[in-house]
């Protein structure tokens, strides 16, 4: 796993190089929008990850819960956490983009509401694992937490699209993604490509945190023992 | 016994331990009483804005007294070591789960029932020719709000912050409950087309079926001692 994270850190810091590159100079500037649309190429690829991070909670969980295989459930965790960064870092863009471009931080549409409840559920997640302590009770909470949690998304998604439209509400921006210049085009995907291997970057740090973390206690319970 | 014979047992049991000691459903009272006393104070009295706000401010009351009630579920069970006979006994956990949220349920309608005729009389409100329906709204948001409430009150009760931990879990959950109830009221009041109703109540059912289920089904890793 240690040779894993070095070559993908590697790749990842001539990605991010070159992203960059093909976000600000490769990538024409848009024309009403200026400069400021250059956070969507943040944006975009931070929301793919962050939904990416959820989707592998889930599927780690049931795993875990069919299974029980504490690696498993540490791959829960640790995405959850990166998931979470993820997700803020949308919620945070986003307005910044959004006072320029619809002059105001924030609008209860659909997508930016669901993102927020996301946010809390899986900030629920992380607090959850904090009060429950080690013990494999807390590994199993969080996952059935998980599995209740991502079901959710879909349907609060739907009961507040529902809901706006019912309240009609002024018609921000049409349909995104139609009519995107090629140039900016490959610079997203280039931009969604490396978001994902920081994904995975990070995903592989953190298991690699926790084991070693997991090594210590063990180390300190056998001098322990040796003390005794 | 047969399954739904034990499911009713536990349900029973719980009402038994209410009806001898009230305690859950007089203080779930008085505060859903507290919440709308204190909303009153927010805008002056008879003006138009009291009869926008007065379905959220009914839904806050009933959830937040809700909070207190399924709390409350497992807590007794927790500190009197009466959940490990419950899980000795000859029954499968869901049916305890069943049991629980069954409780749960009445109790919140409780509540809810008795709370209505105050919301009725300080908001000056006119449900008389849609009180079948708003009691519908009201069993099928309780049955929601209790299915996934009990699973989470089951997973809080054994964490170290307890009463703190379930409405950070509840609360983002279910929105979707929340959301359909508020908007299906303030359809009801101001006597919209059924069919928009319907379309919340919709929501209201789908989400019951869905998270009955699954809590259902996961219940039994959360009680796995």
């Amino acid at each position: 796993m240690e040779r894993w994270t070095k070559w993908l850190g590697l790749l990842l810091l001539v990605g991010m190089i070159l992203n960059l590159y093909f976000i600000f100079i490769y990538a024409p500037i848009e024309k009403t929008m200026g400069i400021v649309q250059k956070i969507f190429y943040f944006h975009v690829p931070s929301a793919f990850a962050a939904f990416l991070a959820f989707f592998v909670v889930a599927l780690f969980s049931v795993a875990f819960l069919m299974k029980r295989n504490y690696f498993y459930d540490r791959i829960s965790y640790a995405s959850a956490e990166i998931g979470v960064m993820f997700t803020t870092i949308v919620l945070v863009t986003g307005p910044i983009w959004a006072k320029p471009a619809w002059n105001t931080w924030w609008s209860w549409d659909p997508r930016l509401t669901t993102t927020l409840i996301l946010w809390f559920i899986y900030i629920g997640y992380l607090v959850l694992r904090d009060f429950t302590g080690e013990d494999e009770r807390g590994a199993r909470f969080a996952a059935v937490f998980a599995i209740v949690g991502f079901v959710d998304v879909p349907i609060v998604y739907f009961s507040i699209r529902w809901w706006r439209t019912i309240h009609p509400q002024p018609v921000l921006m049409g349909g995104e993604g139609s009519g995107l210049a090629p140039k900016m085009l490959f610079a997203l995907m280039f931009s969604l490509a490396v978001f994902l291997i920081l994904y995975f970057y990070l995903l592989l740090t953190r298991l690699r945190l926790e084991k070693a973390r997991m090594d210590v206690n063990e180390m300190k319970k056998a001098i322990a023992l040796q003390e005794q | 016994m047969n399954y739904l014979g034990k499911i009713l047992a536990i349900a029973y049991k719980d009402l038994l331990h209410e009806y001898r000691s009230r305690e859950t459903i007089t203080t779930m009272m008085i505060f859903s009483f507290l919440v709308v006393v204190i909303f009153n104070f927010t805008f002056d009295p008879g003006s138009s804005y009291a009869l926008e706000a007065a379905p959220g401010i009914i839904w806050v009351a009933f959830t937040f007294s809700g909070m207190l009630g399924l709390n409350r579920s497992f807590i007794y069970e927790i500190d009197k070591g009466c959940f490990h006979g419950l899980l000795l006994s000859p029954v499968d956990r869901g049916a305890i789960y069943l049991g629980k949220m069954i409780g749960n349920i009445i109790f919140m309608t409780i509540v809810e029932l008795l709370t209505l005729p105050l919301f009725i009389v300080l908001f000056n409100l006119q449900f008389s020719n849609y009180l079948l329906q708003l009691l519908v709204i009201i069993v099928l948001a309780t049955i929601g709000f209790a299915a996934v409430g009990t699973l989470f009150s089951a997973i809080a009760v054994n964490t170290k912050a307890r009463e703190i931990m379930l409405p950070i879990l509840l609360f983002p959950v279910v929105v979707p409950v929340i959301l359909s109830a508020v908007n299906a009221t303030g359809s009801l009041l101001r006597s919209d087309d059924w069919s928009q109703v319907f379309a919340w109540i919709r929501i209201l059912l789908a989400f019951d079926v869905i998270f009955v289920a699954i809590c259902y089904a996961t219940f039994e890793y959360v009680v796995e001692e």
